[in-house]
C-alpha cells in the first residue's frame, strides 16, 4: 500500500513537469517569434508592424514556407529532401513552357505539380528501392533535377504569356475583396491541410512512427517503402507548388533560380523543432521558423543593416534553437 | 553488516541522498563492499540500482551522503573521475568501438605514448596482460571487436577495465545477452577477480545468480535499503520478499487450459527447420541457447526476414507475407529488442500502444487521438500500466511498464496467434508475475472459441516450464520436436539445447 503511494506521487508529480516542458516544446518557437518581432519592432519603429509591412513579409516567406510543410513531413517520418530548390527551378521552368505552349494556367498548373511530384517519386523509388540514405540520394537528384531544367530551359530564362498565375502574390488591394494575396491563402490552406494530416491521419501517425523508429513501425506493420514513397512524392509536390509561387515572383521560367533554397527550407523547420533524427516537428512550428528567418530578413533591410549582419543573426538561431531543443529534451 | 571486524571496507556510501527534481529517487542509502567480496545488488526496476551506481560511477551527483574509496574521500565530479580513481561499470549495453580492435578497446583513453605517437607493443602487451588476466588468450588482439560475439565483447569491456588498474568493478545484468556456457565462464571469472581482491558488485534480476556467484546481497525498494545478509545463508524465496516488499504467491499461474483447432502450422521452413503446429489455448515454447537461432525462426514466421524455403499456413492464409499482413490475418509479434524495435521510445504510450492498428480510431483514414487516449487508457488500466496518462512518453516508463505496453500492443490489436520473444526479459519480479498471469489468461480464460495461442521463446528455462503446455527445443539453427511440458526437466531442456543428447 506504501509502496503504491509513492508511486502515485511520482507520476503526479512528473506530471506536472510533463506539461511544463511541453509547453516550452511547442511554444518555445512561438515565444522565439515574438521576441524577435519586438526586437525589430522596438528597433525599426511602430510601421514595422503595418498592415502592409506584415503583408511584404508573408508574401517574402511562402516560397520557403510552402516547400517547408513538405519537409516537415520528410524530417518527421526521419529523412531529409535537399532537391527542393532544384525541384522549384524545375517547376519554373515547366510552367513556363506549358504556358507557352498554349495550355491554360489551370493545366499548366496542374502539369508543373505533376512534374514536381514525378522527382519526388523518383527520390522515394531511389531511397527505398537502393536502400541508400536520403541525404546522398537527394544530394544526387539535386544536380539531376537542376541540370534538367537547364537543359529543359536550353539554359535560358523562358518569357511566358501573363495569366493569373502572375498575380498569385500580387497585393489584394487592386485585386477584388481577397484582402490578401491568393498564394497566401493557398498557403494557408496548405498548412491546414498538412498539420491536420499530421495529426489526425493514420498517415500522418505512420509518419511519426517512421521516424521515431523504422523497425518498430516495420514490427507493427506499418508499409515503410509505400510510406516513404509518398512523403517524398508529396514533399515535391509542394516544393512544386512553391515554384509556381517564384514564377509569380519572377513572371519568367529560370533554371537557376532558388539556389540553395533547401537550406532555407530545412532551417526553418528545425527552427519550428524538427528533428534531424525524426519523430519530431509540426506545421505551426515550421511556419513560425520561416517567419522568424523572413522578420530578420526584411527586419535588417529595413533597419539598413548589412546583409553579414542577417546571416549571423539567422545562423545564431538557428543554432540556438537546437541548443534549446537539446536542453528542452534533457531537462 | 559486519565490516569493522575486517579492514576498511573498498568503497562505503553512506547516507546517500537524491532527488530528482520532487521524485525521491534515494533516501539515505547506505552501501559498502568490501575488497575480494561480491556483492549482489538487487531490487526491482525503479528501485534506485541505477541512480546509486550512477552516483559511484560519477555520472550523478548525490545530494547528500558520504562517500570513501579505500578510507579516502571520494567525490567524483564525472564518469572520468570515477575511472582514474579505478570504479569501473561494465554496463548491459556495452560501450566498445566496435571498428577498433580489441587491442585498441583495451587501451582506449590510456594508450601508452610518447611525444602523443602511440607505442604499440606496449599496448599490444597491456592488452595481452589484460586478457592473460581473464584467462582468455583466445580473443585475438588483432580483430575488430564487432566481429566478436556478445560475450567476448563483454570480456574485451572487463580487459578495459583491468587495464586501467581498476579496483571497483560493477556488473549491470551482465548475463543478458549471454549463453549458457558463457554466463558459466563468466562466473568463473568473477571467482577470480575476487580472489585478486577486486571489489565486485554484481546487479542482476535472476535471484538463482545472485545466489551463485555473490557472498552477500543488499536490496534496495523505493529508494532505500530493505535488507542484506550472506548470500549462502538466505533463501532465494526471502531476498525476493525483500524486494517486493510482500510475498509473491507463485510466480507463474496455469488455467485450465484445452485447445481447439490449429491457428498456425509451420512446415519444413527455412530458416529454423522448423515443423510444429500451434493450436487455440495453448502455449508452445521454444527453448535454445542464444545463438541457435530462435528469434529468426520467429521473424521469418511473422515476416520480419524471408524465408529460405517451406511453408507457414496461418488461419486460411498461407503464401509469403510482410509484418503487415501478418497483423491483418491475426498474428502480432513482440520484439526481443525492446528498445531498439519493440517501442519507439520518444512516441506516447499511445501511439505505441495503437501503432499496429490505428482503423477503428476514427473515421476511415482519421485517427482522433481522443478516441487513441480512450483505447490506450483501457490496457492501462487493464495492465495497471504506471504512467502519468496515455501521453507520456515511453521513454520516461520503467522497464516493466514499457514492456507491458508493448504487451497491450497486441491485445489492443487482438491477434489470434501472439509470438512473445523473450516477453520478461530485463524487467522486475512483480511485472515478471504480472505478464506470466495476463499470458495465462489469454489462452485458458473466456469463450473458448475466443481464446489465443502463443508461441514463446525465452532463454529462461524456469519460465518455459512454468507457463508453456508445450515446448520444444532449437539447437544449431535445427528446432526439435515440441513435446508436453512434462517430460521435460531443466536439465533435459539443456541437454537437448547444449546438443549434448544427440553427441552421446
Amino acid at each position: 500500500m506504501d509502496r503504491a503511494l509513492t508511486v502515485d506521487g511520482r507520476v503526479g508529480r512528473a506530471r506536472g513537469l510533463l506539461g511544463a516542458r511541453r509547453f516550452l516544446d511547442e511554444r518555445g518557437v512561438l515565444v522565439g517569434l515574438v521576441a524577435v518581432a519586438l526586437i525589430f519592432g522596438a528597433l525599426v519603429g511602430p510601421q514595422f508592424f503595418r498592415a502592409a509591412n506584415l503583408e511584404l513579409m508573408a508574401r517574402q516567406t511562402v516560397i520557403v514556407c510552402v516547400a517547408a510543410l513538405g519537409m516537415t513531413m520528410v524530417i518527421v517520418a526521419g529523412g531529409i529532401d535537399l532537391s527542393v530548390g532544384s525541384v522549384v527551378a524545375l517547376s519554373t521552368v515547366v510552367v513556363a513552357l506549358l504556358l507557352r505552349a498554349g495550355s491554360g494556367p489551370v493545366l499548366a498548373a496542374l502539369g508543373t505539380v505533376m512534374a514536381a511530384a514525378v522527382c519526388g517519386a523518383l527520390n522515394g523509388l531511389l531511397i527505398t528501392r537502393l536502400q541508400v540514405v536520403p541525404f546522398i540520394v537527394t544530394l544526387g537528384t539535386m544536380l539531376l533535377v537542376r541540370g534538367a531544367a537547364k537543359g529543359l530551359a536550353d539554359e535560358r530564362r523562358i518569357e511566358a504569356p501573363i495569366s493569373w498565375l502572375n498575380d498569385l502574390l500580387r497585393t489584394a488591394q487592386d485585386g477584388g475583396g481577397l484582402l490578401l494575396p491568393a498564394g497566401i491563402w493557398l498557403t494557408a490552406a496548405l498548412a491546414l491541410v498538412v498539420a491536420f494530416t499530421l495529426r489526425y491521419t493514420r498517415f500522418g501517425r505512420h509518419l511519426f512512427a517512421i521516424g521515431s523508429n523504422e523497425r518498430t513501425a516495420r514490427l507493427c506493420g506499418v508499409r515503410i517503402n509505400l510510406n516513404k514513397l509518398a512523403v517524398y512524392t508529396i514533399a515535391s509536390a509542394m516544393a512544386g507548388v512553391a515554384g509556381l509561387l517564384e514564377f509569380a515572383k519572377l513572371s519568367v521560367g529560370d533554371p537557376t533560380v532558388a539556389i540553395g533554397l533547401e537550406l532555407d527550407v530545412i532551417a526553418a523547420v528545425i527552427i519550428g523543432g524538427g528533428s534531424l533524427l525524426g519523430g519530431k516537428g509540426s506545421v505551426v512550428g515550421t511556419i513560425a521558423g520561416a517567419a522568424i528567418m523572413a522578420i530578420i530578413q526584411i527586419g535588417c533591410s529595413q533597419q539598413g543593416l548589412p546583409n553579414w549582419v542577417q546571416e549571423i543573426i539567422t545562423g545564431t538561431i538557428i543554432v540556438g534553437a537546437v541548443a534549446l531543443d537539446r536542453w528542452r529534451s534533457r531537462s | 553488516m559486519v565490516e569493522g571486524l575486517t579492514a576498511v571496507p573498498r568503497f562505503d556510501m553512506r547516507g546517500v541522498r537524491k532527488t530528482f527534481g520532487a521524485t525521491v529517487a534515494l533516501d539515505g542509502v547506505n552501501f559498502a563492499v568490501r575488497a575480494g567480496e561480491v556483492c549482489a545488488l538487487v531490487g526491482q526496476n525503479g528501485a534506485g540500482k541505477s541512480t546509486l551506481m550512477g552516483i559511484l560511477s560519477g555520472a550523478i551527483r548525490p545530494d547528500a551522503g558520504e562517500m570513501r574509496l579505500d578510507g579516502a574521500s571520494y567525490a567524483p565530479r564525472q564518469p572520468i573521475d570515477a575511472r582514474r580513481a579505478g570504479v569501473a561499470m561494465i554496463y548491459q549495453e556495452l560501450s566498445l568501438a566496435p571498428h577498433l580492435s580489441v587491442m585498441e578497446n583495451i587501451v582506449l583513453g590510456v594508450e601508452p605514448s610518447r611525444y602523443g605517437i602511440v607505442q604499440r607493443d606496449r599496448a599490444r602487451a597491456t592488452a595481452a596482460a589484460a586478457l592473460e588476466e581473464l584467462g582468455r588468450h583466445d580473443i585475438p588482439p588483432q580483430a575488430a571487436v564487432g566481429t566478436l560475439s556478445p560475450a567476448s565483447q563483454q570480456l574485451v569491456e572487463i580487459a578495459r577495465a583491468l587495464a586501467t588498474g581498476c579496483r571497483v568493478l560493477v556488473l549491470d545484468e551482465p548475463t543478458s545477452s549471454l549463453g549458457h556456457d558463457d554466463v558459466r565462464r563468466l562466473f568463473d571469472l568473477i571467482q577470480r577477480l575476487k580472489q585478486q581482491g577486486h571489489a565486485i558488485v554484481y546487479i542482476s534480476h535472476f535471484i538463482e545468480e545472485v545466489k551463485e556467484v555473490s557472498d552477500r546481497f543488499v536490496v534496495l525498494r523505493d529508494g532505500g535499503n530493505a535488507g542484506d545478509g550472506p548470500t549462502a545463508q538466505t533463501r532465494g524465496d526471502e531476498i525476493v520478499r525483500m524486494m517486493v516488499g510482500r510475498s509473491v504467491g507463485d510466480l507463474y499461474t496455469r488455467g485450465s487450459r484445452e485447445t481447439g483447432e490449429a491457428l498456425l502450422q509451420v512446415d519444413e521452413l527455412m530458416p529454423g527447420a522448423a515443423s510444429f503446429a500451434l493450436r487455440r489455448g495453448e502455449i508452445l515454447g521454444i527453448a535454445g541457447l542464444l545463438g541457435a537461432g530462435r528469434s529468426r525462426l520467429l521473424r521469418t514466421i511473422f515476416g520480419l526476414e524471408p524465408a529460405k524455403s517451406g511453408r507457414v499456413t496461418l488461419g486460411v492464409y498461407s503464401g509469403p507475407a510482410a509484418p503487415h499482413d501478418r497483423w491483418r490475418q491475426g498474428m502480432g509479434m513482440l520484439s526481443e529488442d525492446r528498445g531498439g524495435e519493440g517501442l519507439a521510445a520518444g512516441l506516447s504510450v499511445a501511439d505505441n500502444l495503437t501503432g499496429s492498428r490505428l482503423d477503428g480510431l476514427g473515421p476511415g483514414v482519421f485517427v482522433w487521438p481522443s478516441r487513441q487516449n480512450a483505447a490506450a487508457t483501457r490496457w492501462i488500466d487493464r495492465l495497471a500500466i504506471r504512467c502519468a496518462g496515455p501521453r507520456q512518453t515511453v521513454a520516461e516508463l520503467s522497464g516493466g511498464n514499457q514492456q507491458k505496453v508493448a504487451v497491450a500492443r497486441l491485445l489492443h490489436h487482438d491477434v489470434d496467434v501472439l509470438i512473445l520473444d523473450e516477453p520478461t526479459r530485463g524487467i522486475d519480479v512483480a511485472s515478471k508475475a504480472e505478464i506470466y498471469r495476463l499470458i495465462d489468461e489469454l489462452v485458458s480464460a473466456g469463450d473458448r472459441d475466443k481464446r489465443k495461442a502463443v508461441l514463446l521463446v525465452s532463454s529462461y528455462l524456469p519460465e518455459l516450464l512454468g507457463v508453456c503446455d508445450r515446448i520444444a527445443v532449437m539447437s544449431r539453427g535445427r528446432l526439435g520436436p515440441a513435446r508436453p511440458v512434462e517430460e521435460w526437466t531443466e536439465h533435459s531442456l539443456l541437454m537437448d539445447a547444449s546438443g549434448a543428447r544427440a553427441a552421446s
